[in-house]
């Protein structure tokens, strides 16, 4: 009988603890609203000139009100109803147990993709073949930068002076000496070890926020030396006319001898698109199997020892020094060879395309990936630049949209996409063990 | 298999100390943590160290280490001079340390951290060393793949020990293994280090604030009163002196 009885006063309850809610985010919805849609500024005769518009903030204050209501009594106060984002939204942990089908999957389609679209999308094939060579550099970059920070947890925000190195490596490469682009690729590579290396030292003793910050530096650094070494880099104006790769000697271009000539095919751009698509794929999944080839090493296993306590490494014998310098030339490698396959994309780079923001992007696919997951950073890359682009008819409203998936993930996942780790040993069955018992990866 | 068999072309005779500390002055910046220490360590001895907050326990134990190293005086281990040595490579001579809060790899499971421990070996014993700290820490067995920072401070402390003793040392040094365990934890660690000592001669050097404990397992004890030894003696003899009871044992066993 008591349970009858409390029913309709629970419901009531539930009616007047939504309203309150309601009229707080309408309320809420109206400060904010009235300084970004209320006040709009235009140039006019004699300066800027304010317009209000009043009626427009009303309407979105009353629509966030509403909708906040709805949501309440529908979802969020409704008994056995879903609590939160994270009950409504699916699992990606799973990815983790389902691994085993879903990599050779995406692995599948990430091969066929030129295919794919040529068959689906025939008239934009051309744009989406780019998008997925700017993911999958996205998505090589990622898995280079996760070997620093994912696995060895060192905060590196200057990651971009490595891809510009590789970029102004292959560039100069080829513009002093006429290198071509298989030459250079791993020169790209052993030069920016070499700088990961430089950079190494200095900051050995560092963790943390104070890494952190020496690293940013670093990227700055690397970016206003070329801006500023007008001799050698052109600065500002950048390199033009850097060459494209070849496939074995033969070029994407519509003379005799080019690729479509020697294979008897019909000359389209779109050969070297596919091309490039395929080079950035094998480059990504070589950082890949390089990456998972040496989590089961004793390097790998040292890093994430690293990762976890400096000194139980020190006092289990480890060479700390080392083992830092290693993670830092090989995620500085990868994000070189990164940085060659962009210049030959390209064509063309000037210091700009390393700014402190590309730094940003590749360590927010890393962390919202989950730090130190492979699969992640797939979907991290796939969300963070496939959807960036996806939204491009929104023009500026673009950011807010990236800002607005951003809290999203954070607030629903706020260990990355897949915050699992499987364990390099195990005993018969591998365990996938979740990151939200113990502390959160912090970067040091 | 024993970890110290008489044909071990590493041993020393056994006038000589497996480790000395000679006249040690460490500082850290302007403080001066020790002011002179002198040890000495023999071989199958189980040696304890004791000492109020601060007196400067652990500095000595991470001295040993080379984790600061030491401004004066010197570090002696089986005849070799390691004052100077960098810490890894000191860890790789044969000593093993449970350092103080346990400090094992919290996301990576019990089998991992183990795995750790023996990363300085030949791995060719990594089996059989496992099975090993299974039977010494049964517990560890039940929890052979679970995250190590989901464990017990009891079973933490427990796999710090074994993940220190997977590099096969000669000498095992501990710092403060009863820190916040149960007493009943408490001794059965105590226990397995007692049964480490006697069954394959492992020299162990602990430092400690559980007096009581600490000088009941050790041959030798010595007392550190602000960066300095203050009283040395066999565990008996100091358990029965008055003046460590009054200042250590206060309230009498624990």
């Amino acid at each position: 009988m008591a349970a009858l009885n409390a029913a309709p006063a629970a419901e009531e309850n539930i009616v007047v603890a939504s309203l309150k809610d309601a009229i707080l985010a309408g309320v809420l919805a109206l400060i904010l609203f009235s300084i970004i849609v209320g006040l709009r500024t235009d140039a006019g005769a004699g300066g800027l000139q304010i317009t209000t518009e009043w009626d427009r903030v009303l309407w979105m204050a009353a629509v966030t009100a509403v909708g906040r209501f709805l949501l309440n009594i529908f979802f969020w106060k409704r008994a056995g109803g879903p609590k939160g984002l994270s009950d409504v939204l699916p699992d990606f942990n799973r990815a983790g147990h389902v691994s085993r089908f879903l990599g050779p999957l995406m692995l599948g389609i990430a091969v066929t993709l030129p295919f794919i679209v040529m068959v689906l999308v025939p008239g934009q094939s051309r744009y989406y073949v780019d998008l997925g060579v700017l993911v999958l550099t996205y998505v090589m970059l990622g898995w280079g930068l996760n070997i620093v920070v994912g696995l060895a947890g060192l905060l590196d925000l200057g990651y971009v002076a490595f891809y510009a190195v590789g970029a102004y490596s292959y560039a100069l490469l080829s513009q002093y000496f006429d290198l071509g682009f298989w030459v250079c690729l791993p020169l790209a590579g052993i030069l920016a070890a070499f700088w990961g290396i430089i950079l190494g030292f200095p900051v050995l003793r560092l963790r943390g926020d104070y890494l952190a910050i020496v690293t940013l530096a670093f990227g700055e650094i690397i970016r206003i030396v070329l801006l500023n070494w007008f001799e050698l880099t052109n600065g500002p104006n950048g390199i033009t006319q850097i060459p494209r790769p070849t496939f074995f000697g033969l070029d994407f271009t519509r003379d005799e001898g080019g690729f479509a000539d020697f294979f008897g095919l019909e000359y389209a751009a779109i050969h070297r698109i596919i091309f490039l698509y395929y080079i950035i794929l094998a480059l990504a999944l070589i950082t890949n199997w390089v990456t998972l080839r040496l989590r089961k090493l004793p390097i790998g296993r040292a890093w994430e020892a690293l990762r976890e306590d400096e000194i139980a490494c020190r006092s289990l014998g480890i060479n700390t020094t080392n083992t830092k310098l290693s993670a830092f030339a090989i995620g500085a490698m990868f994000g070189g060879f990164a940085g060659a396959f962009f210049a030959t994309r390209q064509g063309f780079i000037s210091p700009e395309s390393f700014t402190f923001l590309e730094s940003a992007i590749i360590l927010a696919i890393v962390v919202l990936g989950g730090l130190g997951s492979q699969m992640g950073v797939v979907f991290a890359s796939l969300v963070m630049i496939g959807g960036f682009e996806m939204f491009r008819n929104l023009e500026e409203f673009r950011v807010l949209v990236f800002g607005l998936l951003m809290v999203l993930i954070m607030i629903w996942k706020p260990r990355g996409l897949v915050s699992t780790r499987n364990p390099t040993v195990f005993l018969k069955e591998r365990k996938a063990v979740s990151a939200d018992l113990v502390s959160q990866g912090e970067g040091h | 298999m024993s970890m110290a068999s008489v044909s071990d072309p590493m041993a020393v005779p056994a006038s000589e100390p497996v480790l000395a500390v000679r006249g040690v002055h460490t500082y850290y910046g302007a403080i001066h943590a020790l002011k002179g220490v002198d040890i000495d360590i023999m071989d199958g001895e189980i040696v304890s160290l004791i000492g109020a907050n601060g007196a400067g326990k652990s500095t000595l134990m991470m001295t040993i280490c080379g984790n600061p190293q030491a401004r004066h005086g010197n570090v002696i281990y089986r005849g070799e001079d390691i004052t100077r040595v960098p810490t890894h490579e000191i860890m790789r001579k044969g000593i093993a340390q449970s350092p103080e809060g346990r400090r094992i790899f919290p996301r990576m499971t019990v089998r991992e951290n183990l795995q750790m421990g023996a990363g300085i070996t030949d791995m060719t014993h990594f089996e059989s060393d496992l099975e090993r700290m299974y039977t010494l820490f049964p517990r560890l067995k039940d929890r052979q793949g679970q995250r190590g920072g989901t464990l017990s401070g009891g079973e933490q402390q427990m796999l710090a020990i074994a993940r220190a003793l997977m590099s096969r040392p000669k000498l095992l040094l501990l710092d403060e293994p009863s820190l916040g365990l149960a007493p009943l934890i408490v001794r059965q660690i105590f226990n397995a280090i007692r049964d480490l000592n006697q069954s394959e001669g492992l020299t162990v050097f602990l430092v400690e604030q559980n007096a009581y404990h600490a000088l009941k397992l050790a041959h030798r004890g010595y007392v550190m009163v602000n960066g300095k030894i203050s009283i040395t003696g066999t565990g008996k003899e100091l358990l029965a002196s008055p003046e460590i009871q009054a200042a250590y044992l206060e309230g009498g066993a624990h």
